[in-house]
């Protein structure tokens, strides 16, 4: 492995990075430093799209850097937190399994995630193909976070950061998909947050808080 | 060109001017109106596929042959109907102060921007924007869903919104390894998308990541087409909205998710060997049915169990693609268009039994035939024909697909006849006290229009008697291209 290429070795800390940051978020308690969390997801994606953009010479690659640069660091996470202000959510966010468990259940999935990716690994030929596993194991980490959260600000950020994952898996299976479609999907995400954040006022209106477990009444 | 620009142009220009007016009176006629210019567009955009073939536009960023343009036609066609409804039916629930003038205009803007989403993920040849059209139209539903704004419909929504979010989301997935696997063959320069360009070289793609990606495919648009188990959102969705909402869920976004499903399905076919993508869809579509039918009995709400009997209908039809061949297709497309027809004049009859009952409760409604013979002859004929009573289209479509089924698939027969008898024992028993009975129900303010119900009762009536020659060569050409 000593011989890899310093971008490849940068893609690979970046990458790692993502898990890492996609494993603290499943472990934060709080709302604020989950925001603050989510944003550096954003960031570590954009740096490794950078470097995968200057080493393979993709300049449609770019783009994506600032669609994620705008979108995911700066607009999203100022949004989120604007909400957070305006609706004076309580600060603890309540899991429906304790920390510890859970961090043992995305061990499990990391596990799951790598070995779903290997087949695929070998046979893509960008530099970037053994952060596939990777990008995986960050959307399935994702996901969990969605199902143990009982606040529907927590669910929503896990929402995004599985977009995060996802963009990542495109980034390094295949240098990114088309343009039109990474607009697509950024306009989707943006307006889906929009949405929330009406909806999160519809909420607190009729429940007086943002706690899903009034949400739970409709059965079969 | 014109055609096809008029089909996704006309919405979005309706959307735009129902933003502006649509808490006016006058909105609702804009409503019909631009829902009808959507028809006639659609009704030339036929006309001009079935005399020249498929048509690849814009910059091959759309894509119309014989598969889409009979989806799309049936769509403008429910859109057109829907909108009538909901004229009496939106205006009794404002006059009863259910929706406020503000929530007024956002459901028709919302209805005029869920059309375009529906009609450009039915004509859009990149399955990016395929994707990027659902996930669209899941958000404009969301924000139909929970229109009263009660607690129960902003649960509803909300469940709506996470469940086809994170499904939608492993679609992507599976649409990035399709990127994946397609980009070797035919590069990095856009084309590695198109549907077109993927299907003229199905064959080279790589079989392990094209399963893996129908895997993730599937699993993703069949949470929207509400495949047992990813169906959770479905009932809820159904029975909280505004009832024309309900309407077009069923008859349309089931089959637009469907047809998602069914593009994916062709180029994994063919560039596998095996049955995989086959025997996937008809265990999903087999668990569905039986499921669905075994939960119809225990539903207390009227919406819920026809939201019940949408999935079990779903689930035949993907059964039926997945059985694929020339005959397994063509029921399978037949079923789709008699289902969405009947599915929402079912909703039509219902919405208005509901509104003169004031509950959606079926044990609080009687005797409907007493106080509106009209309603309750909808209510009732509709339910025959969804249930398969012979001389309906529902019927003709059921019995091919199980005549197919005992020839190719005999193991799986006994669980569909079952499955139809528990439904229909099911659905018969609770319509029959609420059409005829003791009487509870008052009188509406307004007449309800129940014109739609019949003309689509009546198509549901004569396709199950006689197909027209076009329409059957129609299905055949677009079976042929399902294979």
């Amino acid at each position: 492995m000593a011989s890899l290429p310093l971008s490849s070795q940068l893609i690979n800390l970046f990458a790692a990075l993502l898990l890492l940051l996609a494993f603290a978020m499943l472990a934060q308690r709080r709302v604020w430093s989950l925001i603050t969390l989510f944003a550096a997801q954003g960031l570590a994606l954009a740096l490794s799209t950078a470097i995968v953009a200057y080493a393979t010479r993709q300049p449609h690659l770019y783009w994506s850097v600032a669609i994620t640069i705008v979108l995911k660091v700066a607009l999203l996470p100022w949004l989120l937190r604007r909400l957070v202000r305006q609706l004076d959510v309580k600060w603890e966010v309540e899991g429906l399994i304790n920390i510890p468990t859970t961090m043992l259940i995305g061990i499990v999935l990391v596990v799951f995630a790598f070995n779903l990716a290997v087949p695929i690994s070998q046979l893509a030929n960008t530099v970037t193909r053994a952060t596939l596993g990777i990008a995986l194991a960050s959307v399935m980490l994702a996901f969990l976070m969605m199902i143990t959260r009982r606040k529907a600000i927590p669910q929503v950020i896990g929402f995004l950061a599985m977009e995060n994952g996802l963009f990542f898996a495109a980034t390094s299976a295949t240098y990114g998909m088309p343009m039109v479609v990474e607009l697509g999907i950024a306009l989707d995400v943006l307006v889906a947050v929009l949405i929330l954040g009406v909806f999160f006022f519809q909420i607190r209106e009729q429940f007086d808080s943002l706690d899903l477990k009034h949400l739970e009444r409709l059965r079969e | 060109m014109i055609e096809i620009a008029a089909v996704l142009g006309l919405p979005i220009a309706g959307t735009l001017v129902l933003a502006l007016v649509g808490h006016r009176r006058h909105a609702s006629k804009i409503n019909v109106t631009v829902s009808f210019l959507v028809l006639v567009a659609a009704g030339a955009l036929t006309v001009r596929v079935a005399r020249e073939g498929p048509l690849l536009l814009a910059d091959k960023l759309l894509f119309v042959d014989p598969l889409n343009v009979f989806l799309v036609a049936l769509t403008a066609f429910v859109g057109f109907t829907t909108s009538v409804f909901a004229q009496p039916y939106m205006r009794i629930e404002r006059e009863r102060g259910h929706v406020t003038a503000s929530r007024l205009r956002l459901y028709y803007g919302m209805y005029q921007l869920f059309t375009f989403t529906m009609l450009l993920a039915l004509t859009a040849n990149n399955l990016g924007i395929v994707w990027v059209a659902m996930e669209a139209a899941t958000l404009t539903t969301v924000l139909l869903v929970s229109l009263y704004r009660t607690p129960a419909s902003l649960e509803a929504a909300w469940k709506y919104f996470i469940l086809c979010s994170v499904g939608l989301a492993q679609a992507l997935f599976g649409t990035i390894l399709l990127y994946f696997a397609a980009e070797k063959v035919l590069g990095a320069e856009g084309g590695a998308l198109l549907w077109t360009e993927l299907n003229a070289v199905k064959g080279e793609l790589e079989p392990t990541v094209l399963s893996l990606a129908f895997v993730f495919l599937l699993i993703g648009y069949g949470t929207k087409v509400g495949l047992v188990p990813l169906h959770n959102w479905l009932p809820d969705a159904h029975a909280e909205g505004p009832t024309p909402v309900s309407a077009v869920l069923s008859g349309l976004l089931l089959n637009v998710a469907l047809y998602a499903v069914v593009r994916c399905k062709v180029l994994v076919e063919g560039s596998l060997d095996n049955a995989f993508a086959r025997e996937l869809m008809m265990g999903f579509g087999l668990v569905s049915v039986v499921f669905a039918a075994l939960l119809l009995s225990r539903q207390k709400d009227i919406k819920r169990m026809f939201a019940y009997s949408s999935i079990e209908h779903m689930g035949i039809i993907t059964f039926a693609f997945g059985m694929g061949g020339p005959i397994a297709s063509f029921a399978g497309l037949l079923h789709m268009t008699v289902h969405s027809l009947t599915k929402s004049a079912i909703f039509f009859a219902v919405g208005h039994a509901t509104q003169k009952a004031g509950t959606q409760v079926m044990d609080d409604i009687r005797g409907l035939i007493t106080i509106s013979p009209v309603i309750g002859w909808g209510l009732a004929l509709g339910a025959l024909a969804i249930l398969g009573m012979p001389p309906f289209g529902v019927f003709a479509s059921e019995f091919l697909i199980l005549t197919t089924a005992m020839r190719e698939q005999p193991w799986a027969t006994p669980f569909l006849l079952i499955a139809l008898g528990i439904a229909f024992a099911a659905v018969f028993s609770r319509v029959q006290p609420m059409v005829f009975g003791e009487t509870s129900v008052k009188r509406l303010p307004h007449r309800p229009a129940m014109m739609p119900v019949f003309v689509h009762l009546a198509l549901v009536l004569m396709l199950g008697l006689w197909i027209p020659p076009f329409l059957a060569e129609w299905y055949r050409q677009a079976a042929r291209l399902i294979g």
